[in-house]
């Protein structure tokens, strides 16, 4: 139970007025420490998010006023909506959700049960094969570009949203792999056994027992992943051309806008991002009346 | 309703090199409570294991009710588990839980709700049927996995200690309900546990296992009062049987046990062992405490004094070792105390010193 534990009456303590009242203060001052560092935390990742959103949210005019104001009195969707109907960025947006969501299809289908096979079973070349995992990540997109553009034109993948799906996918697996085999390695091998002998197969007793357990871990997983396409940059603007991802189209044009639409931009990158996650976030914990990792 | 017999069943486990269950052939009657007991490591969950089918033997087999199960996936073997941590499913509530087994044996739903609400009134759970199981406790999980084991109605159910995770007190209540439950639906009852005395409390028979191997099967008061071995004796019972090693003299006036320099009447039937040494093992109620010397009485010197409350549990030294023994709450002594044991030959048990295994029947 997550029921807020009762605290016994403490023994009064008949101690000096002044220890007891310093012991107070200190725990008083800790409190306080710790509410200031909360907030510093939150701020640290807020602020920047707020900015974005004000600024994309000016009209061009009131973004050059100085001094610059920090408090939404002048908002406008002037500028969202000029970075909206330029060219390419609605189909930029179109792309990079498709390959956001085939991305994470497609490594939750191949992850999560290689995740299960490294918790579960004990295989020669285990350990190399969880080293080999990271060790794909160890390479810059850089060097790997090269050789997959040449590789993607040879077979007609091309300037094709499957091209960047594919290689999405070969990045975000090895997380994928790690993240839900640890997860799977929480489930106890118990529960899997007592559904096998109260009548499930093995499929059944991971679809009915075992997956559900796992959620929040694939959640996890699924989260990391589909933003890690979103943000990604390099790849696709490498794989395409003309089927930009929208951070490739953003980058491309970034350096000739003006200011307010890097903001506007900013915006439209952050924001599926933030509600991609906010929509997970209730798989990640508080389930069935636990908090599980 | 169906018996369980094991045949021949050796198992090593991978990496292992000494064998989990070394030859086990044991036979569980129809609607019998067998409790198999032993040290941890002994190979007790290893067997019950490979009943269920969680475990295939290297060699063996295992029957139940007269069909060789011996390589069939657990869910074709009609048993039912409980298991230790109890493995109830989380994501689950308690209905669920109980239910699982019945729906995955595709039971008409009205059935279900049936036999799921007289599971749940057998163990007193009416009440938190529409709970998750993290909001129930230890206790009350403890009687959900109970529950999904009986509601399937198996031919047989094994048990692989269900009451470790309980407090003593919990365990002790429990014990005695399980065993009412048990009784009441009759199933034929696989019983793994490491406390012998819900093994004794519990079981119609026990066996004892240690290293792999079954050393004594009997009914609990039998393997308790007669030993196999010197190592059932020091398992079974607290406390534990004492032992001691004597040297046989027979004599005209009768058989004669020498312990340092006193002397202990012992049964005729030892008597062909004169003059060597054997291990004498005696239970503790079976020895008696005096004050007094007296004949056939042997000193000892009290070294230690532990009231139980029922009764008081004195640690004496007699000639060089240490034995454990029972004397009334109301007894007067004090460490340093010298007192006199008296115990009729009936009561005492032989072990070869060398083999450890008893020398008559």
């Amino acid at each position: 139970m997550t029921a807020t534990r009762v605290r016994p009456p403490q023994p009064q303590v008949t101690a000096p007025e002044g220890d007891t009242g310093r012991a107070r203060r200190a725990r008083r001052g800790r409190a306080i420490a710790l509410q200031v560092a909360c907030v510093a935390v939150t701020l640290f990742m807020g602020l920047p998010l707020y900015l974005i959103t004000l600024a994309g949210l000016s009209s061009r005019e009131s973004l050059n006023r100085f001094p610059l104001s920090l408090l939404p009195t002048d908002l406008s969707v002037e500028t969202m909506s000029v970075f909206l109907s330029s060219t390419g960025v609605v189909p930029g947006f179109l792309n990079s959700l498709q390959v956001g969501l085939y991305t994470l299809a497609l490594s939750l289908l191949i992850g999560v049960p290689a995740g299960y096979a490294l918790a579960r079973y004990a295989f020669a070349g285990r350990e190399p094969y969880q080293l080999f995992l990271l060790l794909t990540r160890a390479l810059p997109i850089v060097v790997l570009s090269v050789p997959l553009a040449k590789v993607f034109l040879t077979t007609g993948l091309y300037d094709t949203t499957y091209a960047v799906t594919l290689l999405h996918t070969a990045l975000a697996l090895p997380t994928t792999v790690l993240i839900t085999s640890a997860v799977f390695v929480a489930v106890p091998r118990d529960h899997e056994e007592a559904a096998m002998i109260f009548g499930a197969t093995g499929p059944q007793a991971v679809l009915r027992v075992v997956l559900p357990q796992a959620l929040p871990g694939i959640a996890a997983a699924a989260m990391f992943t589909f933003v890690m396409s979103w943000n990604e940059v390099l790849g696709a603007a490498i794989l395409t051309l003309n089927q930009r991802t929208l951070p490739a189209q953003v980058l491309a044009t970034l350096g000739d806008s003006p200011l307010a639409y890097r903001f506007a931009g900013g915006l439209a990158l952050v924001l599926p991002a933030v509600v991609f996650i906010a929509v997970m976030r209730r798989y990640l914990i508080n389930m069935w009346g636990t908090t599980l990792r | 309703m169906a018996d369980i017999v094991m045949r021949d069943l050796v198992k090593t486990y991978p990496g292992g090199k000494t064998r989990a269950t070394d030859n086990v052939s044991l036979t569980v009657a129809d609607g019998e409570f067998l409790v198999l007991v032993g040290p941890s490591g002994c190979g007790k969950t290893t067997l019950l294991r490979m009943v269920a089918g969680l475990e295939t033997p290297d060699s063996g087999s295992v029957a139940i009710g007269g069909r060789d199960v011996t390589w069939l996936p657990p869910r074709e073997r009609h048993v039912s588990m409980v298991f230790q941590s109890y493995a109830i499913f989380p994501h689950m509530k308690v209905r669920q839980n109980i239910a699982f087994g019945l729906r995955m044996r595709k039971v008409p739903p009205a059935e279900i709700e049936r036999r799921v609400r007289q599971a749940a009134e057998v163990l007193e759970l009416v009440d938190y049927l529409d709970r998750y199981p993290a909001q129930l406790s230890g206790g009350q999980r403890q009687r959900v996995a109970v529950a999904r084991a009986i509601v399937v109605d198996a031919g047989v159910l094994l048990m692989d200690e269900p009451l470790s995770n309980l407090d003593a007190l919990l365990r002790l209540q429990f014990r005695a309900e399980l065993k009412k439950i048990v009784r009441q639906i009759g199933t034929t009852t696989l019983y793994v546990t490491h406390d012998q005395a819900e093994a004794m409390s519990l079981g119609d028979r026990i066996a004892v296992m240690r290293a792999g191997r079954i050393v004594q099967v009997g009914p609990p008061l039998q393997v308790y009062d007669r030993p196999s071995e010197r190592f059932v004796g020091g398992f079974l019972g607290t406390p534990p049987m004492n032992f001691f090693t004597a040297v046989v003299a027979e004599a005209s006036g009768g058989t004669s046990l020498r312990v340092g320099d006193q002397a202990l009447a012992a049964p005729r039937a030892i008597g062909a062992f004169d003059g060597r040494p054997v291990v004498v093992g005696v239970r503790a109620e079976n020895v008696e405490v005096g004050t007094s010397p007296g004949e056939g009485r042997l000193r000892a010197r009290v070294e230690v004094v532990e009231p139980t409350g029922s009764s008081l549990l004195l640690t004496v030294r007699l000639a060089e070792h240490e034995l454990k023994v029972q004397a009334p709450p109301g007894f007067k002594v004090e460490p340093d105390d010298t007192v006199w044991l008296r115990c009729g030959p009936e009561a005492l048990r032989f072990y070869d010193p060398e083999s450890t295994l008893a020398l008559e029947s």
